[in-house]
């Protein structure tokens, strides 16, 4: 289909492919393209590295909290839905 | 073939104490969602207020509907669901329909993950492709026991800017930890449209962050 397959990878080839990579999609021979590559460009090593860390930081991202208000409301709500339930 | 998704045992006690009345089981639930509810319900709809109403609506669909639950689907992804489907007819109503795009086509827009200009041209004769300058080092300094509270206000930030498919799959998969395979059934997204926008998602917020990174070495 395309002589990719034959050729080293390059660094913008590889910051595409990184998350199937990552996410462990990538087909074989890509990911040994992949791998050689990364073994001598210190830049996409850096590179991993950083797509890495960023996947860290977001998984610390706090969630944010409801309002108190929304969460009286809804409780509000379920308390209606439950009574209501109970005076059936 | 058995059943896609089998509930836990775990999930059917929370299920039971839920049809039973119990307070506790609704807030652990309300607790444990509502934030990526309204992320997701942001992703259809880009107002807040409609959010917040949209996901207000989908617990109230989820108590009215937890007598009928049949637990073919895990809890969570029943839930999440009901709130797309709720977001999406919302959206129709409110004509934002322009938010579904990438959601639906994200390959009909090519974007890459690096300016290109940061790469050597194809015509260059032995590094084609290759970075056309050295990379900042800054992946170090985002190890974990030495990122300060502003670089997470930065990356938060970034994270609120992305486009919303983007956002939303990034916000399911990598905030609250989602497998790729929940995500696409609420979604509703092959496995591939779903890796293109996180992909997508995760190269804008390492763009995000290098670019601070930059102007606080």
């Amino acid at each position: 289909m395309n002589d990719n397959t034959q050729r080293e990878m390059a660094c913008q080839e590889l910051v595409e492919v990184i998350t199937d990579y990552l996410e462990g999609t990538l087909a074989e021979l890509d990911r040994a393209r992949f791998e050689t590559h990364l073994a001598s460009c210190r830049a996409c090593q850096e590179y991993v590295e950083q797509m890495k860390a960023l996947v860290r930081l977001t998984g610390k991202l706090t969630v944010r909290s409801l309002e108190p208000q929304t969460v009286d409301s809804l409780l509000g709500a379920f308390r209606r839905w439950r009574d209501s339930k109970t005076g059936l | 073939m058995t059943p896609v998704a089998q509930i836990s045992s775990a999930e059917a006690d929370l299920i039971d104490r839920l049809r039973g009345g119990d307070e506790a089981a609704f807030v652990c639930l309300v607790n444990a969602y509502s934030e990526s509810l309204r992320r997701l319900a942001l992703a259809f709809v880009p107002i807040e207020a409609v959010a917040e109403e949209v996901v207000q609506e989908t617990w109230l669909a989820v108590l009215t509907g937890i007598a009928r639950f049949e637990g073919r689907s895990s809890v969570k992804t029943w839930i999440f669901k009901i709130l797309a489907n709720r977001a999406k007819t919302r959206a129709l109503r409110e004509k934002r329909t322009i938010n579904f795009s990438e959601l639906d086509h994200p390959l009909e827009r090519d974007e890459p993950a690096v300016n290109p200009a940061r790469f050597l041209p194809a015509s260059h004769p032995t590094w084609p492709g290759h970075w056309a300058g050295p990379l900042d080092t800054w992946s170090a300094s985002a190890e974990d026991a030495v990122v300060g509270r502003e670089t997470m206000d930065v990356l938060q930030r970034g994270l609120d800017r992305l486009p919303p498919a983007q956002r939303v799959v990034v916000a399911l998969r990598d905030v609250q930890g989602w497998p790729s395979a929940e995500v696409c059934e609420v979604l509703h997204l092959s496995e591939a449209n779903q890796r293109v926008l996180l992909h997508r998602g995760r190269s804008r917020l390492r763009g995000v962050l290098e670019n601070y990174f930059k102007d606080n070495a």
